[in-house]
């Protein structure tokens, strides 16, 4: 038997030192015109995105800014889709817009694949994952969310207010992601950390991303030397012993995979659920029409899903490329705004109304084309779970006046702070 | 009426099988199939609507539906 030294020394250090990639300055402040000069890590648009991709649809609709050495804002649901389509044009070698492209030779594998991946490569890396996040896999896990989510409400027993974003909504994907991976489920304040800064933290100084980058994956190389000593029935090992074309993944690949498992599988979910329960505290009818006729659920989460996707996703560009009267240039940033085509009048009935037995939901929440979120299954059964138990568990529950919910900056939108008054 | 799954436009969204699980299926993978009751690309009578409804609800728009009969 030979030993599996790809985790002994820290593969990062064979890796090529920073200088290759392309920097930018940093810029934080007031957005001056959102048509050519947007930021999506100003409070404005985590107050107010909907209003200004609305805005930017009717008059725009493709904005540009010069932050981040140069990014697009597309917000028409035609031409979101067409990048999400047009992977000749479009690479996904970073996904999440920053002040450092990483080196054109990170393609086609990417730092976190298969997200990061482009094709053929993608493919393959996907094809990986997809077993395990079937609509009945995930639904194996079910049984547990629900008693989890149950032991979350026992937990806010007695209380009137609490903060439904970082006292239920928050906790219940990162259980699942780690249970999944097979990680201490009590490292969840570690993961708030590692995903606060992956996320939110995106338009720091390309010296912060490396160091938080750094703590993440030491976090994860610790997890594969421990899976290695003591291998289980969880993603980790089966990433570890997993083959493609007949090799077992590079380290990077492995630790990269999990990176992107543990940070994507929590902040959008979270978001998801808590703006789902937002919607239902600022509108008693929907919330008692689902807490009377629990069939109208699943279609209500259809809707929750549509008008308040929580993921935008990035590209860069490959080739110059016109999209709308856009002229986008080599390496340009691109962002894809799924939330913002599913509002779009063009596109949808009554866009700008949130419907919870709405029936033709063409929604793109879960992205478009062969990057579909590869967690949607598992997504859509914790945010099922999390809304049943909490509507049966809660019935009654409102916003508190004068304690304003708090939403994300950057590219995953949701409620970071959600104060709740259920008693 | 007839349906018919269009592998490269299907991405595995899976809202056909979430809305109408007797009339669609996941592979392996995820992907959409057709099943027992459909695996003729023929629709059941009295199905049509729920098979409409998920033709109108996938995001790749890849389940296909004729409304007349394939000659």
């Amino acid at each position: 038997m030979t030993v599996d030294d790809r985790f002994t020394e820290d593969f990062r250090s064979k890796e090529p030192q920073e200088g290759l990639g392309v920097r930018s300055e940093v810029v934080t402040g007031p957005v001056s015109d959102w048509t050519t000069d947007f930021s999506h890590f100003e409070e404005e648009y985590a107050e107010r995105a909907i209003e200004i991709w609305d805005d930017l649809r009717g008059r725009c609709p493709v904005a540009h800014t010069d932050r981040f050495g140069g990014a697009w804002l597309p917000t028409r649901y035609e031409d979101v889709q067409a990048i999400a389509y047009d992977t000749e044009h479009f690479s996904s070698r970073a996904i999440i817009v920053s002040n450092y492209r990483p080196p054109l030779d990170l393609a086609p594998v990417g730092g976190v694949p298969p997200i990061s991946s482009d094709p053929p490569f993608h493919h393959d890396a996907r094809k990986l994952l997809l077993p395990a996040f079937t609509k009945a896999n995930v639904a194996k896990q079910a049984i547990t969310t629900e008693a989890y989510c149950h032991s979350l409400i026992d937990g806010l027993a007695g209380r009137d207010v609490v903060d439904a974003a970082t006292e239920y909504a928050m906790h219940i994907p990162m259980r699942v992601i780690s249970d999944m991976l097979g990680f201490p489920p009590e490292d969840g304040p570690k993961f708030a950390e590692f995903v606060e800064s992956a996320l939110e933290g995106a338009n720091g100084t390309p010296e912060e991303r490396q160091e938080s980058g750094a703590q993440l994956f030491d976090y994860l190389l610790e997890q594969i030397r421990d899976h290695i000593a003591n291998p289980r029935e969880d993603l980790t090992t089966y990433l570890i012993n997993a083959e493609l074309y007949g090799q077992k993944l590079e380290p990077q690949h492995v630790a990269g995979t999990m990176a992107l498992l543990l940070i994507a599988g929590i902040d959008t979910t979270w978001s998801a659920i808590g703006s789902s329960l937002w919607h239902l505290a600022k509108n008693p009818e929907d919330r008692k029409r689902l807490v009377e006729d629990p069939s109208l659920r699943p279609a209500a989460v259809e809707e929750f899903l549509r008008a308040y996707a929580p993921v935008t996703m990035a590209r860069l560009v490959k080739e110059d490329v016109v999209i709308g009267a856009a002229e986008m240039k080599k390496e340009d940033w691109v962002l894809l705004p799924f939330p913002a085509a599913n509002r779009d009048p063009e596109r949808f009935e009554d866009a700008d109304k949130v419907i919870i037995d709405r029936q033709v939901n063409r929604h793109a929440a879960f992205g478009l084309g062969i990057h579909r979120c590869v967690g949607s299954h598992l997504a859509r059964m914790e945010l099922r779970v999390a809304l049943e138990v909490w509507l049966d568990r809660i019935p009654e529950f409102s916003l508190v006046e004068d304690e304003p919910t708090r939403w994300s900056v950057g590219q995953i939108r949701g409620p970071r702070a959600l104060p709740m008054r259920i008693g | 009426m007839k349906v018919q799954i269009d592998s490269k436009l299907c991405q595995g969204h899976g809202r056909c099988y979430d809305l109408a699980p007797d009339l669609f299926g996941e592979d392996d993978e995820g992907y959409a199939t057709l099943t027992a009751l459909t695996a003729d690309g023929n629709v059941p009578e009295g199905r049509e609507g729920d098979t409409r409804l998920a033709a109108a609800n996938c995001p790749e728009s890849a389940v296909l539906v004729f409304e007349e009969a394939l000659k």
